[in-house]
């Protein structure tokens, strides 16, 4: 079986926002893997285990990305892509089409990613990546089955649950409760130095997409006002509480 | 005037409340015309009518009574790319973002994502967990707008009626490869926690899954759902579908009361767009009292009882 994993190199959940000359600015803030990426990942390595074959991970962006993706081998994925984008106008379309044409000649059976990048939130990539190869596609997976070339998946709907089948190649995005993904271990480490990390750039992969959505601006949220605190008498506490949520917020 | 399409989602025959915002911001932005996709849905058009929309397109046959990516797209693309609207608002639900940036990237468009306001011809969507925003504007035709539930104000019924046209799908072998197994809804009482008008949740201060019990009476005499943070669903206290927060649910209902929550960043992330928020919680220097608009400094196992029996007084 042969698994492409995409992944996207993300801003820490507790890193602060700073906006800089309408940017937001990326200097002194940690990164990491997206975590549904990490989900992403873990399933591609569990799958291998299971069925055997090669586990190869795919990201867009500078050299700095390369730390994300060393972190995916030392995990135990097998090599690594890195799609340098440098001086190329993107929007989720452009990374896709950057991505797919770099997963291209792969013929790979199933490609994993997460669902969503906790950055930009857009939600588009892997799945305009599985309609530029033509792949079926299951989103927002939290189980996963493979069997006789077919994918079973649970994905959540609003109230429920939806199990879909789709047949390889597919491809599937990761919501949490999928699996716990693993550490990578000092062995895992150690080799994941020695493992190939090949650099594609954009200039080669005759990218024809431009980009049809324009950021025009970055701004934070507004602080918000104290609200207003009741302590000591509960009893006076929960009226007023009721009271002001009927008459003056007007939500119940 | 712009074409605007809005992309009708409808569950157990019945429009849902989403597509009606989609609808009030659709006439912010242009003529409002729809589409309606499934099977036994013809009836429901003439609904969307009443609401300001002049024209819907239909798709009602037997292949779309189960959802699936590939047919979906194959009739929403066919479609646009045959009517040429400027704008496609979508649902941000389970089934319109499974879909939209697949029907984007078949005709070409650009898409941007989870929409929370427009001023101005920009189109405003949170970022970074709703740490920062972002101002964004199409730059070709069409474009597809995602748009988050319970945040724009549905359009007002104002009577009149309109157009509907019934659109015939046709399926290549490939849009049928996918196929549902099953769908199994959750036999709750409760509204969907991205649905709801209001949520009450808990958090680490809950001290166990069976305290739980305290906030769902809360929650069923003010009609809410029940959310958890991830604090409570690590502690394996409830399940990871019942998340607010970065890595769970995004929501916005009118009134989130969180209990024995502490506000850690990557919880404000998934509540932070709520309406009003209400925080108790005993230590008063708890981060969640920083964007509650009420707040409560006390132990919950004592004010959520006493809430609920006032809420019950105020209700019955």
């Amino acid at each position: 079986m042969k698994i492409a994993v995409l992944i996207k190199q993300t801003f820490d959940t507790e890193a602060k926002i700073v906006v800089k000359e309408g940017k937001v600015d990326p200097s002194g803030v940690n990164v990491i893997i997206n975590p549904y990426d990490e989900f992403a990942i873990e399933e591609a390595l569990r799958i291998k285990e299971k069925v055997g074959g090669e586990v190869v991970v795919f990201s867009a962006g500078s050299d700095k990305v390369t730390e994300s993706l060393r972190k995916a081998l030392a995990m135990g994925a097998d090599r690594a892509v890195r799609v340098e984008l440098d001086g190329v106008a993107v929007d989720e379309g452009v990374v896709a089409e950057a991505l797919a044409k770099a997963l291209g000649e792969g013929n790979f059976d199933l490609v994993l990613t997460g669902w969503l990048a906790i950055d930009d939130r857009s939600a588009q990539v892997g799945v305009r990546v599985a309609e530029i190869l033509n792949l079926s596609q299951i989103n927002m997976v939290t189980q996963l089955e493979l069997a006789d070339g077919k994918l079973t998946g649970s994905r959540e709907i609003e109230g429920g649950m939806e199990v879909v089948e789709v047949p390889l190649p597919a491809l599937i995005t990761a919501q949490r409760g999928l699996n716990e993904p693993r550490y990578p271990s000092m062995k895992g480490i150690m080799q994941a130095k020695k493992k190939e990390l090949k650099v594609v750039n954009a200039s080669d992969l005759n990218i024809s997409a431009q980009p049809k959505v324009e950021v025009k601006d970055v701004f934070l949220p507004k602080a918000k006002e104290a609200g207003k605190i009741y302590k000591d008498d509960m009893a006076a506490a929960v009226s007023a509480l009721v009271k002001a949520l009927r008459e003056e917020a007007k939500v119940i | 005037m712009a074409k605007v399409w809005v992309v009708l989602e409808a569950q157990d025959q019945k429009i849902k409340k989403v597509s009606y915002e989609m609808i009030g911001l659709a006439k912010q932005l242009g003529d409002v015309e729809a589409v309606l996709l499934g099977s036994g849905v013809s009836s429901l058009a003439q609904e969307a009518g009443e609401y300001g929309v002049s024209k819907v397109f239909v798709a009602d046959c037997a292949e779309l009574k189960d959802y699936t990516t590939a047919k979906y797209t194959r009739v929403l693309a066919d479609l646009i790319q045959k009517e040429k609207p400027e704008i496609v608002l979508v649902a941000n639900t389970s089934q319109g973002r499974d879909f939209a940036p697949r029907v984007a990237q078949r005709i070409g468009a650009g898409q941007i994502s989870d929409v929370m306001d427009y001023q101005e011809g920009q189109f405003i969507r949170p970022v970074y967990s709703g740490k920062a925003f972002f101002k964004v504007s199409p730059c070709a035709c069409p474009a597809i707008v995602t748009v988050r539930p319970n945040v724009f104000p549905a359009a007002e019924k104002c009577g009149g009626s309109c157009l509907v046209e019934e659109v015939a799908a046709s399926f290549s072998a490939d849009d049928l490869k996918a196929i549902v197994k099953e769908v199994v809804k959750q036999v709750s009482t409760r509204p969907e926690l991205t649905e709801a008008n209001i949520i009450v949740s808990g958090g680490r201060g809950m001290k166990g899954p069976e305290n739980f019990a305290i906030l769902e009476e809360m929650a069923d005499v003010l009609g809410a759902a029940v959310g958890a943070s991830r604090a409570a669903v690590d502690s394996g206290w409830r399940h990871h579908s019942f998340q607010v927060g970065q890595t769970g649910k995004t929501v916005s209902p009118s009134l989130y009361i969180a209990c024995g929550i502490s506000g850690a960043i990557q919880h404000l992330a998934g509540m932070g767009s709520s309406k009003v928020i209400v925080a108790i919680n005993k230590d008063p220097e708890a981060n969640i009292f920083k964007v509650a608009d009420y707040g409560i400094v006390g132990d919950l196992f004592e004010v959520v009882p006493m809430l609920t029996a006032e809420f019950k007084k105020l209700l019955s």
